[in-house]
């Protein structure tokens, strides 16, 4: 199968998984107790009130009558309007995305090469001193999870030495780039694990493989066998391993947006939910399904590229 | 690995300078004196999507915070939960308590038009428009708007549905702010408070400068600043990063664990917020009265004050608004007997009854107190199970379902509290309290102009309420802010009240 056609096929696929996500979602969303009117009205659940905050909004409107509208709004990038705050959707999602893109592009430009060269550097040196000590420090740093990590770095780094500001609390973060630094530790701690130590896999599978020993046999350079011939191999499994961090850095990273007060998608996301604020929620799930479908077709030509005999099937 | 040397000693040096800085500053107590000039940043918790300017939709405490701000109400809560007139400078009701006339101070808008008679009826109108669900409306429902006016700019005669003698709680109800006539559109709010608008970001910041015009006179100052942060972890550790100068709603663990230190001063405003748990006596288990009675006994509520609320509280006596204007502080404070709350749960053929216990996480602690309520609640025969429930809709399904189920509310007056909880036909009555006798006693208290007569309809209520009511008060929780140590002027006044959050009076030192 050549690239081109296998590009297409995944991107109709990819587009029928985007269609699927987002009716899912609005009627998850449709099918929590309590709807926006419940939220809003909080502490004072004065019925009157709540009928009258229904009325409001229009929810006292079918379900399958908002649905179709909000859907037809889709193709002209049209995501609606806050049901709560009567701000569009796309204000919400510009705001938020700044600060999401921001931290996963840098944590995505220090994660490749970090993991890259820490996998590679194990897998030349295996069973050595170096490949146990990074093999013990990826699994003791893997089992911290973010929340754990984030709490005792902002304790220590943040608040008892002062070295770094511990959250982002009204801070520019393009202005502040101090108040990224913890948030992009936390960010990177496990996925450099999971993603050096498939690295050191692969390139130990393929420096073990056949066509590595024919290379050798054909006396070509140990340098260039490792690095032309053997690598691109042991990069496949990484690449589809990069994407589902990728889709985990655009979703937000909740729980790291939360501890450090970032105000990105994830955020959004939470607050928005809470809020049962449908229209937002929806432009959310359109947004995240766009991103890991685009990112994970990405992941799936690069690595079709780099070994077509691992040719992933759509 | 000189590099890393230097680096670090780079930063230590720098650390050093911090601390000596902080040294200085504590020794002279800066805070002392009012001083003029700066910018505070306050870190409320928000609600991102939820979040708006318009001070009539206000609804969270970072919103009533900015409201307060920007804006003025008529009127506002004292310390100790009584009107006190604000953009009004007096009411006079007439005899027979059914038309009020407000006289105006004078005040003026950020743009520095008059703050007139019309804009007051405009804004009045808007919360009442029928179409629409501001939380003031229900407050303000007595108010008949067709037959009120504008005597001249400065003077409004109100013309009320009925006798009313508690109209300026009304007044000060939350979210009944003068906007300028006509206005809809609050992207760029303009308010006649002590601070204006300058700018917003939806989720992040609001920044306001000082009004110099305010009537009350300028803030002290120069510009204050409102950053949203979510989690209470998160608002602490800005403030001890020096991110903030000032944290709102901190638990009081964080506040015992930093009451000592001298980078976190603890401000407490007590009797702020009541904890306490609803029963339902329109319905089975509670409908006995017997039973009631065995609960309000068998509560411990000192462990309760010292568990739950990490001791930063008072005990209650299944009373609301514990120091606020006409609270029956003469009813003899409850104790636990559970002797007698076993013979009671037996007379009323409990024994061996679960009840459920609804809560969630909707409020603070409310979940920590059911289970240590659940706790205390072992031997008496009776069996407390703790469920917990969605904490987005909790308020909502409470009102309608369930028994016994977890209850919090902030500061207002006890007449309002009636008026809203109450009353047959109030909105949220979770404990489905409902009595002729007790509503006529309601309508005395608020339709005389004789305030001993008054006063002891309110006595009466809280006597009836007290010895067989469906509210089990048990505490008073204090509302805990942090603030940097120079910071000064902060107010102690229940939250929700007119000094609270109040930044106009604010410093920093």
């Amino acid at each position: 199968m050549s690239l081109a056609s296998y590009a297409v096929r995944r991107a109709a696929l990819g587009l029928v998984q985007v269609l699927a996500v987002v009716t899912l979602v609005f009627f998850l969303v449709e099918a929590l107790p309590g709807d926006a009117a419940v939220a809003l009205a909080g502490d004072n659940p004065d019925p009157a009130r709540i009928a009258q905050i229904r009325a409001a909004m229009g929810l006292d409107r079918p379900t399958f009558e908002r649905f179709a509208e909000w859907l037809l709004g889709l193709p002209q990038l049209d995501f609606g309007v806050s049901l709560v705050s009567g701000r569009p959707v796309a204000d919400f999602l510009f705001g938020g995305i700044g600060p999401t893109v921001a931290l996963a592009a840098l944590t995505l430009v220090l994660l490749v090469p970090i993991s890259v060269l820490v996998g590679v550097l194990a897998a030349l040196r295996e069973g050595s001193l170096l490949d146990r000590a990074l093999t013990s420090i990826s699994v003791a740093l893997h089992s911290i999870p973010e929340f754990a990590l984030a709490v005792v770095l902002i304790a220590v780094f943040g608040v008892q030495l002062a070295w770094l500001p511990p959250t982002a609390v009204g801070a520019d973060l393009f202005a502040q780039p101090a108040v990224l630094v913890l948030p992009l530790v936390v960010l990177l701690a496990r996925p450099i694990c999971s993603i050096s130590r498939l690295v050191r896999a692969g390139m130990v599978d393929a420096l073990a493989s056949d066509y590595v020993r024919h290379a050798r046999r054909l006396g070509i350079g140990e340098t260039r066998v490792r690095f032309a011939h053997a690598l691109p191999n042991a990069l496949a499994p990484a690449v589809q391993q990069v994407a589902r961090t990728t889709d985990w850095l655009l979703g937000g990273v909740i729980v790291v947006e939360a501890v450090f007060v970032i105000p990105g998608l994830g955020t959004v996301l939470v607050d928005s939910v809470a809020a049962r604020d449908l229209p937002v929620v929806q432009g959310l799930a359109v947004v995240f399904a766009v991103t890991t479908v685009a990112v994970n077709l990405l992941a799936d030509l690069v690595a079709f590229r780099l070994a077509p005999r691992a040719e992933v099937v759509a | 690995m000189s590099l890393n040397r230097r680096g670090f000693l780079g930063l230590t040096s720098g650390l050093a300078v911090v601390t000596l800085a902080g040294c200085g500053s504590g020794a002279t107590s800066a805070s002392s004196t009012p001083r003029t000039g700066g910018r505070l940043r306050a870190a409320f918790a928000g609600g991102g999507a939820k979040e708006v300017l318009d001070p009539h939709l206000a609804n969270l405490f970072g919103e009533a915070a900015r409201s307060k701000a920007m804006f003025d109400k008529l009127a506002d809560l004292g310390n100790d939960v009584s009107p006190q007139p604000r953009l009004a400078e007096k009411w006079e009701p007439n005899a027979d308590l059914t038309r009020w006339r407000i006289s105006l101070r004078q005040a003026a808008f950020h743009d520095g038009r008059p703050v007139r008679a019309q804009d007051v009826l405009a804004s009045y109108a808007r919360i009442l428009d029928p179409n629409r669900a501001f939380r003031a409306k229900s407050s303000l429902a007595l108010i008949d708007l067709p037959n009120s006016r504008a005597v001249d700019d400065r003077t409004v005669e109100f013309a009320l549905k009925r006798p009313f003698g508690e109209f300026p709680n009304a007044l000060a109800a939350f979210g009944a702010y003068i906007v300028p006539e006509g206005v809809e559109d609050f992207a760029k709010p303009v308010g006649s408070g002590a601070f204006s608008f300058v700018s917003f970001e939806p989720g992040r910041s609001v920044l306001l400068k000082r009004n110099p015009n305010y009537w009350e006179g300028a803030p002290l100052l120069d510009e204050l600043e409102f950053v949203i942060a979510n989690e209470e972890s998160a608002r602490t550790n800005a403030l001890l990063g020096g991110q903030v100068e000032y944290a709102h709603d901190l638990t009081p663990t964080t506040a015992r664990s930093n009451a000592s230190g001298d980078r976190m001063t603890i401000h407490r405003s007590p009797n702020s917020a009541v904890q306490a748990f609803a029963m339902k006596v329109d319905r089975a288990p509670f409908d006995n009265r017997d039973l009631r009675e065995a609960l309000f006994l068998l509560t411990d509520r000192p462990q309760l004050v010292e568990s739950v609320l990490a001791g930063s509280g008072q005990v209650g006596n299944d009373l609301f608004g514990k120091g606020y204007q006409h609270y029956a502080d003469d009813l003899p404070q409850r104790e636990r007997d559970l002797d007698k709350a076993k013979f009671l749960i037996r007379k009323a053929g409990a024994e061996g009854l679960t009840v459920k216990l609804d809560t969630s996480t909707a409020a603070a602690g409310m979940v920590e107190a059911a289970t240590v309520f659940a706790d205390q609640a072992k031997g008496s025969g009776l069996t407390i199970e703790v469920v917990q429930g969605n904490k987005d809709s909790y308020w909502a399904d409470t009102l309608k379902n369930g028994s016994l189920s977890s209850f919090r509310s902030g500061a207002m007056p006890i007449e309002t509290h009636v008026a809203q909880r109450l009353l047959s036909g109030s909105g949220t009555n979770v404990t489905k309290w409902a009595r002729p006798e007790f509503d006529a006693l309601y309508e005395k208290a608020v339709s005389t102009s004789d305030p001993a007569a008054r006063g002891e309809a309110y006595r009466e209520m809280q006597r009836v309420l007290h010895a067989e009511g469906g509210y089990l008060m048990w505490g008073f929780a204090d509302w805990i802010v942090g603030a940097k140590p120079n910071v000064g002027g902060i107010s102690t006044a229940p939250a929700n009240t007119l000094d609270w959050a109040r930044f106009d009076k604010v410093w920093l030192g």
